[in-house]
């Protein structure tokens, strides 16, 4: 029989040893992905891949330029449409809302949709906006993105904001200032990197929906860029290769999979330096 | 929110009043004589996210525990943002991931051992083809370990420090520390980290639809294949035909969103009260 000191420390140990483990175990997966990613995605990538049209179901070659096209355009619409109404909420809770009743329900209706199933808000713009008019489009597609970055934009703007150090705010004001202009001149412009890292991130996070797009950008196998038709988007693309019959689209899906992951990843770590090279400027 | 709310009650009006609380309980899914029920759907959403919480539980708080407490200085920062990038995996990536690797190692390694073992329990019986809940279960078990564990980190992290020094000052080790003075502490919080992790895997769509099997019907087996809310919208949705179908899958999207936004409130509320009020775990 080991003594109880000896055991309490023992178990200390081995418990310290399992959550290292689970460390391990829980940045695996990462590291999995990324890995088959390359493993599998580079060899279907060369040029045609970039500049070409995918070719008719079941022939080899082809490319994925559509899709490229396509997220770009879906994802920088929802950008228009969703950063400006974020950012603007997140200067109304922080520079006015205060901890008002008005300002409490924006914030939790904020965090709840945060937490909606994308789809549910793809059915719900399908309703508002492909039903009306008859069609699928990829307009209906940035909708639906930039309803699902609305709240988060606005929490972090918020956030961001709340960080200011309220003597600018009054120094603003007191050299007379009118308050929307202390607002947007002074207190965004000292957050602005942190506002712009919070942007990006959503923008990384909606470049990936899949979910919302399904009915209502649709997905389209031609090169289109007229906004009011179906289009294609890498996030559909995937779907679509990977679960169609066809090796060859199989190996394209880990291609266009492993362009879009390099796309998000790169957005993320770029929207992480924006605000470190912020703090020394910013705060 | 409520307009939301509104337009989903709307939308789904035809087949509330056609079905009644049945639509709830039937498993009939027959868009050919036009009779709906929900029930493998709700089932299978129910059954593999609490499958990915049972997974994905210890492991998220595993590593909240070790980043706060146990980790060397140098090692948090690099893992920490290794596990939020993690998170910002496209979950159609997962999906892809999930039929091209998963599948294939569950076929090989896993699933045979575990037949012979315990194949006697129902949850372990019929044959295993790849498409199955256990393989849902696993996808959303790796997709929400890093939400359950960025929001477990922050509420440890705002457990005051005199709570640690006095369980120290008492004698206590490490662990004893982390567990008599941390976590109870903490307790409240780290259970909204995992109900906010349930809401995500309740709604995830694409790594689901891709390895769930999208087969109606009601199955005590994780090894068989099953449905999710979510799959079953995203699915026939555009393939809908008849009114009531629409109507029927618009009801789906009303029951989800329900749940979703319960689960989230809860959280929310959990959260709120031990880090008070940042928005902790609200970005992606």
């Amino acid at each position: 029989m080991i003594d109880r000191r000896t055991r309490r420390h023992l178990v200390s140990r081995v418990m310290t040893g399992t959550t290292v483990v689970a460390a391990v175990a829980a940045v695996l997966p990462l590291f999995l992905i990324l890995a088959y990613l390359v493993l599998k995605g580079f060899s279907s990538i060369n040029w045609a891949f970039f500049v070409e049209t995918p070719a008719a179901p079941g022939s080899t070659g082809g490319g994925v330029s559509n899709a490229i096209v396509g997220s770009a355009m879906v994802v920088g619409v929802g950008t228009l449409i969703g950063v400006p109404l974020g950012v603007g909420a997140g200067v109304y809770l922080a520079e006015y809302g205060g901890t008002g009743r008005m300002a409490q329900m924006v914030r939790f209706v904020a965090d709840v949709l945060n937490g909606t199933p994308s789809i549910v808000v793809g059915v719900f713009v399908w309703t508002w906006m492909v039903k009306p008019m008859g069609h699928f489009s990829a307009l209906a597609g940035s909708v639906a993105l930039a309803v699902l970055m609305i709240p988060m934009v606005t929490r972090t703007t918020e956030e961001m904001l709340r960080l200011v150090p309220g003597s600018l705010r009054e120094a603003a004001l007191a050299l007379g200032y009118s308050r929307w202009r202390a607002s947007l001149g002074i207190v965004v412009r000292t957050a602005l990197p942190g506002v712009v890292t919070g942007a990006l991130i959503a923008v990384a996070r909606i470049a990936g929906e899949t979910a919302p797009l399904l009915f209502t950008t649709l997905g389209n196998l031609n090169f289109k860029t007229d906004l009011l038709q179906p289009m294609q988007t890498l996030s559909l693309q995937v779907f679509v290769y990977a679960t169609g019959p066809f090796p060859e689209w199989h190996r394209l899906a880990w291609g266009v999979a492993l362009v879009l992951v390099v796309l998000v990843l790169l957005t993320n770590i770029a929207a992480r330096y924006a605000t470190r090279s912020g703090r020394a400027t910013g705060r | 929110m409520l307009g939301l709310f509104l337009q989903l009650v709307v939308s789904a009006w035809p087949a509330i009043r056609a079905f009644g609380a049945g639509f709830l309980f039937s498993s009939t899914w027959d868009p050919v004589r036009d009779v709906y029920g929900a029930a493998p759907m709700i089932y299978g959403t129910v059954v593999s996210s609490v499958l990915a919480l049972l997974l994905a539980v210890p492991l998220a708080v595993g590593v909240a525990i070790f980043l706060t407490e146990f980790a060397p200085g140098w090692m948090r920062g690099p893992i920490g943002a290794l596990v939020e990038l993690l998170a910002a995996i496209p979950s159609v990536v997962y999906g892809l991931w999930g039929i091209f690797v998963l599948l294939p190692a569950l076929r090989e390694f896993v699933v045979p051992p575990l037949q012979a073992t315990l194949g006697w329990l129902p949850l372990f019986s019929g044959t295993f083809r790849g498409n199955s809940m256990l393989a849902a279960g696993i996808i959303l078990a790796v997709m929400i370990v890093p939400y359950i564990s960025a929001v477990a980190r922050e509420v440890l992290l705002a457990v005051p420090k005199h709570q640690r020094e006095a369980a120290l000052a008492l004698g206590a080790t490490r662990w004893e520390m982390v567990w008599t003075a941390v976590l109870p502490y903490g307790r409240a919080g780290i259970t909204g980290a995992i109900v906010l992790g349930l809401g995500r895997a309740l709604g995830e769509t694409m790594a689901v639809t891709m390895v769930v099997g999208n087969r109606h019907a009601l199955s005590l087996s994780l090894l068989e294949p099953g449905y999710s809310m979510a799959a079953a919208i995203a699915n026939e949705f555009t393939e809908a035909t008849t009114a009531m179908h629409i109507a029927a899958l618009f009801e789906i999207g009303l029951v989800l969103f329900v749940m979703t936004v319960l689960v989230n409130a809860v959280a929310r509320l959990l959260v709120w009260r031990v880090t008070g009020g940042t928005p902790a775990g609200s970005r992606g």
